[in-house]
């Protein structure tokens, strides 16, 4: 007890540390984002989803990475077009590591660089006829495209373009689905909306125009797994698992997807949510619409698997309940294995996450499944039910910290000397130079799956290279000590 | 099941087991895809020449391109100074995106600020946040400069950065005589090159407009890498020769210690760079060597009507290039060429000798940034091989111009051909249709190699797949030594995979 009230009084004094250096009207802003959690609270007790301060190194991206870095650029058969300058397509090419199966360039174009790669003209006279000649030349090279999304970038919307237009006039004309996205990387205050803008897309542009009345032979056991982007492979290590259930997954999305299986959304009897936080929009409206409930479920670490499986099997009958129970035994001597073999190197280590989406919560209990507790956490681009989601998690006196600067994570870390951080490849450098271990949890660090029994065994392995990696031993030099 | 805690497979195996080669037939089931035979017949199609024509007559749309937009840049370019925080004025996803690209090239720390533009700003334009955005950069960060560039949000609603700054100044934001050298950096004009050479002209201005220069009568010189991914080894390289000819030289936008801070306990936001004394006292020096003059020939304009003699090089790699780069600062100091440095180019012609017969003749393609082709274009002629397909997104026409000369003067260059603004999915045609032994260019070129085969020698930017290769010059006579290193471990790798099961798997190469 002594030891929370520890941590608690050494938590309030960091934040008030860290506050200190701002100048007033930015500390009285960050203050609003920064706590101590206070077990019972039904929240974290901070403030999210608020602008980045001004010249503060804030992580968050945009929300053109919110869509076509996260929703719609894993869509494989389709092309997606970075309209607009060359940038934002360069820098988020390939980097996300969304892994899918096809053949790139031919009937698959994930790793790819698409983009009208706007110049000063375009500017000035608009770009909307170099969109009509650019999905040309797309159908022209690309036959086997399924379909052609653009993802604007920050001059489309302030320049007046009409790309809706556009994407109806050709969609008649060239005869496949078009999707104009307003992801402006100006709109909103990080890829949060961006994931919002994405979900609506899918709406107006995916479901409106399917034809749901259409013949599907369905079964009473159709989800459709989504949220899941699939990185190092996350969604097909999920789906072993609902598949071995007895589940038939008619759609999986947006990692490895194809346009037809985001179009079954609404034939599915479950929606099966992994990200809560980019895709939850586009789940509420197929349960209104449509009457297809979802469910949020945690496929790291065997105990929320668990948790996870028979949840989902909650929703079917007593045959998919006896299934899931048959899975999870399948895999019991695994997870005990690998925690056998990992748990007593890792036991007591402590974490500190920073990231974006649902991991902040979800990989907690990966991390307690091996003996390790998670002391400070946060949310790149969480909103308010994130932070409430998040008390399921986390436990008494753990540092909170919504869209935190550089500055604030590198004296938070000085201070708490945790033995592991979990955040991203800006700050991924920053910490191993201060001699902590650290894993992207974002990428996996090249590494991954993460998700299901089968991602467990890899995570547990990943945390024990990071943490008891000897190079650690060698940061200071001998005669210095 | 396949996966075990005594040997714990990861993606690169896991998929490979049947349970998931049967999941992804499952999964095949409701992907609504066109077949194998389909599949099949348009990726031949696409490696045929008629698609090849078709490619090239695209007018709109750019496939993989080998170009970057301005403010990465100048986000480069501003980290190369003494305490210097790089401060992009405009959307904060884009600092982000240059912040990452960079800690995957260097794997090294980058940091940069954003103003975090948004709606509001796109309506009222930027001010506001100019105004804090400064202050709390300068609170937080505290730095010596802060170099202010734009994305391209701010350059379409038209923000001024001069009478910005101004302003912040006014409002206090930071004191009157902070230093905030800036350069508005469109994204939609040129490309990472030009945004390099606009931030440096920023630099230069912010220094040199309204003084007067007396020439220094000590050997000085300054030396600009530009945009370069090697700067870490290659600006260490420069300061190494230039030590040895007796020359004082300042490297104007040092990099080479902010992306190669030790791991010793601590983290060094600001390491090493360009000093504020140093930028005051380079208007005196000599003249200022450009490494790679066509990326950077705004700012050695501005240095030529500042008075000091310009020497634009182009990448030098190799023997002929590093002769050049030396004797040019021969003749602008005085400095005789040592003998050491004459000993280090004996080496490397030794080693060309040694290595000439598996280079000559063999067929390369080459992609990468305007100067550094220019650079391993030269190099490659000198070692006999012969450059067939140059392809240069982010070209000038003052770069085909060079280059077409360049190749024109060598017999090894008589079947090169030159693509100025093409992308690498041209490439991908000109590959397939005219096959050449080897690539070289970033590590987006692994595609390339992957679906036409041509092995991949990765030289440029970004390398975001193979470690450490920015820790290695490439220019002087050791740089020589390392491209030739890479070039030749390519050809005796590809030699091996190929006669593996011959008699030609020889021991002795």
């Amino acid at each position: 007890m002594s030891a929370v009230l520890d941590d608690k009084t050494r938590n309030r004094a960091l934040i008030n540390e860290v506050l200190e250096v701002y100048p007033e009207k930015a500390a009285k802003k960050r203050a609003k984002h920064l706590n101590v959690y206070e077990e019972g609270k039904p929240d974290c007790g901070v403030k999210s989803n608020i602008k980045s301060l001004p010249g503060v190194m804030t992580i968050r991206g945009c929300a053109y990475a919110g869509s076509k870095g996260v929703v719609w650029g894993p869509i494989k058969d389709m092309m997606h077009i970075s309209h607009g300058p060359v940038g934002c397509g360069q820098y988020s090419w390939s980097t996300r590591r969304n892994y899918y199966n096809g053949t790139t360039g031919v009937d698959a174009f994930g790793a790819m660089q698409v983009t009208s790669d706007f110049q000063e003209k375009d500017i000035v006279f608009g770009g909307d006829k170099k969109l009509d000649k650019v999905i040309d030349e797309i159908t022209q090279l690309f036959p086997l495209a399924k379909g052609i999304s653009i993802q604007s970038e920050c001059p489309i919307g302030l320049i007046g373009d009409d790309i809706e237009a556009v994407s109806k006039k050709k969609s008649k004309e060239v005869n496949l689905p078009m999707v104009p996205v307003r992801c402006e990387g100006f709109r909103g205050v990080s890829q949060s909306l961006g994931h919002h803008i994405a979900n609506d897309a899918i709406r107006d542009w995916v479901f409106d125009k399917a034809d749901y009345n259409a013949p599907f032979e369905s079964t009473p056991y159709d989800v459709v797994l989504m949220a899941d982007y699939n990185i190092g492979g996350d969604a097909w290590s999920s789906r072993i698992l609902l598949e071995e259930m007895g589940l038939r997954v008619i759609g999986q999305g947006t990692g490895d997807a194809t346009l037809k299986e985001i179009e079954m959304m609404p034939r599915a009897k479950l929606l099966l949510l992994h990200c809560y936080r980019s895709m939850n929009y586009i789940a509420r409206h197929v349960e209104e619409k449509y009457g297809v409930p979802w469910f949020e479920y945690n496929l790291f670490g065997p105990t929320k698997i668990a948790e996870s499986l028979r949840g989902i099997a909650a929703f079917f009958d007593d045959s998919i309940k006896e299934k899931a129970e048959q899975v999870i035994a399948k895999y019991t001597a695994l997870s005990q294995a690998v925690i056998d073999k990992y748990k007593p190197r890792l036991a007591g280590k402590k974490v500190m996450l920073y990231v974006g989406g649902l991991r902040p919560r979800h990989v907690v209990g990966a991390y307690e499944d091996l003996g390790m507790e998670v002391c400070g956490t946060g949310y790149e681009f969480g909103h308010g039910d994130d932070y409430q989601r998040t008390t399921h998690y986390v436990k008494d006196g753990t540092l909170i910290y919504d869209d935190v600067s550089s500055f604030e994570l590198e004296k938070f870390a000085e201070k708490i000397r945790p033995d592991l951080i979990g955040s991203g490849v800006k700050e991924k450098y920053i910490f191993q130079k201060m001699g902590i271990p650290f894993r992207q949890m974002h990428s996996w660090d090249y590494s991954g799956p993460y998700h299901g029994f089968d991602g467990f065994a890899i995570f547990a392995r990943d945390m024990d290279m990071a943490i008891n990696s000897p190079v650690w031993a060698m940061t200071k030099a001998p005669w210095k000590k | 099941m396949s996966q075990s805690a005594e040997k714990v497979l990861d993606h690169s195996a896991l998929f490979e087991e049947p349970e998931y080669k049967e999941l992804f037939e499952r999964k095949k089931g409701f992907e609504g895809g066109c077949g194998a035979a389909k599949v099949q017949e348009i990726a031949d199609w696409t490696k045929s020449m008629e698609y090849r024509e078709l490619n090239f007559k695209r007018e709109a749309l750019v496939v993989n391109p080998a170009k970057a937009c301005q403010p990465l840049g100048a986000v480069l370019c501003a980290s190369g100074f003494e305490g210097t925080l790089p401060y992009v004025h405009g959307s904060q996803g884009c600092v982000a995106y240059f912040r990452s690209h960079f800690n995957r090239h260097f794997k090294e720390p980058c940091s940069a600020v954003s103003d975090s533009m948004t709606e509001d700003a796109a309506v009222f334009g930027g001010l506001n946040n100019m105004v804090d955005g400064l202050a709390n950069a300068h609170a937080l960060y505290k730095p010596k400069m802060i170099a202010v560039s734009t994305t391209c949000m701010a350059e379409v609603i038209g923000d001024d950065l001069d009478a910005f700054v101004k302003t912040a100044k006014q409002k206090g934001s930071i004191p009157e005589d902070f230093r905030v050298p800036f350069a508005h950096t469109p994204s939609f004009v040129g490309s990472h090159v030009t945004g390099y050479d606009n931030m440096l002209k920023g630099f230069l201005t912010h220094f040199w407009d309204g003084k007067t220069r007396s020439e220094v009568t000590t050997p000085s010189i300054n030396i600009n890498g530009g945009f370069d991914g090697y700067c870490v080894a290659n600006n260490r390289e420069l300061k190494r020769m230039m030590k040895e000819m007796g020359v004082a030289a300042t490297i104007i936008s040092d990099p080479s210690e902010v992306f190669d801070t030790p791991a010793d306990g601590e983290f060094r936001m600001y390491s090493g760079g360009t000093t504020i004394e140093q930028m005051d006292a380079a208007l005196n020096a000599k003249g200022t060597v450009f490494m790679q003059g066509i990326s950077a020939a705004k700012s050695a304009e501005y240095v030529e009507k500042a008075g000091q003699k310009v020497v634009s090089l182009h990448s030098p790699v190799g023997v002929a290039g590093t002769d050049a780069l030396l004797m040019a600062v021969a003749e602008l100091t005085g400095q005789a060429i040592p003998a050491s440095l004459e000993m280090e180019r004996g080496r490397l012609v030794d080693a060309i000798t040694d290595s000439q017969a598996y280079l000559h003749g063999k067929k390369f393609a080459l992609f990468g940034d305007p100067d550094l082709l220019l650079g391993l274009t030269a190099f490659l002629l000198e070692l006999g091989a012969e450059p067939v397909h140059i392809v240069c997104t982010n070209a000038t026409k003052d770069w085909t111009a060079k280059i077409t000369a360049l190749l024109a003067a060598s017999p090894f260059g008589k079947e090169g051909k030159v693509w100025p603004g093409k992308d690498l999915w041209h490439m991908r045609s000109l590959l397939a249709t005219e096959p050449v032994d080897f690539l070289i260019g970033s590590s987006h070129g692994k595609y390339l190699e992957r679906d036409i085969g041509t092995p991949l020698i990765r030289i440029g930017f970004p390398i975001f797949d193979r470690h450490h290769h920015h820790r290695f010059p490439i220019w002087g006579y050791q740089g020589g030594l390392n491209v030739l290193v890479k070039i030749l471990d390519k050809i005796f790798d590809t030699l091996d995979a190929k006669t593996t099961d011959s008699a030609s798997f020889d021991l002795v190469r």
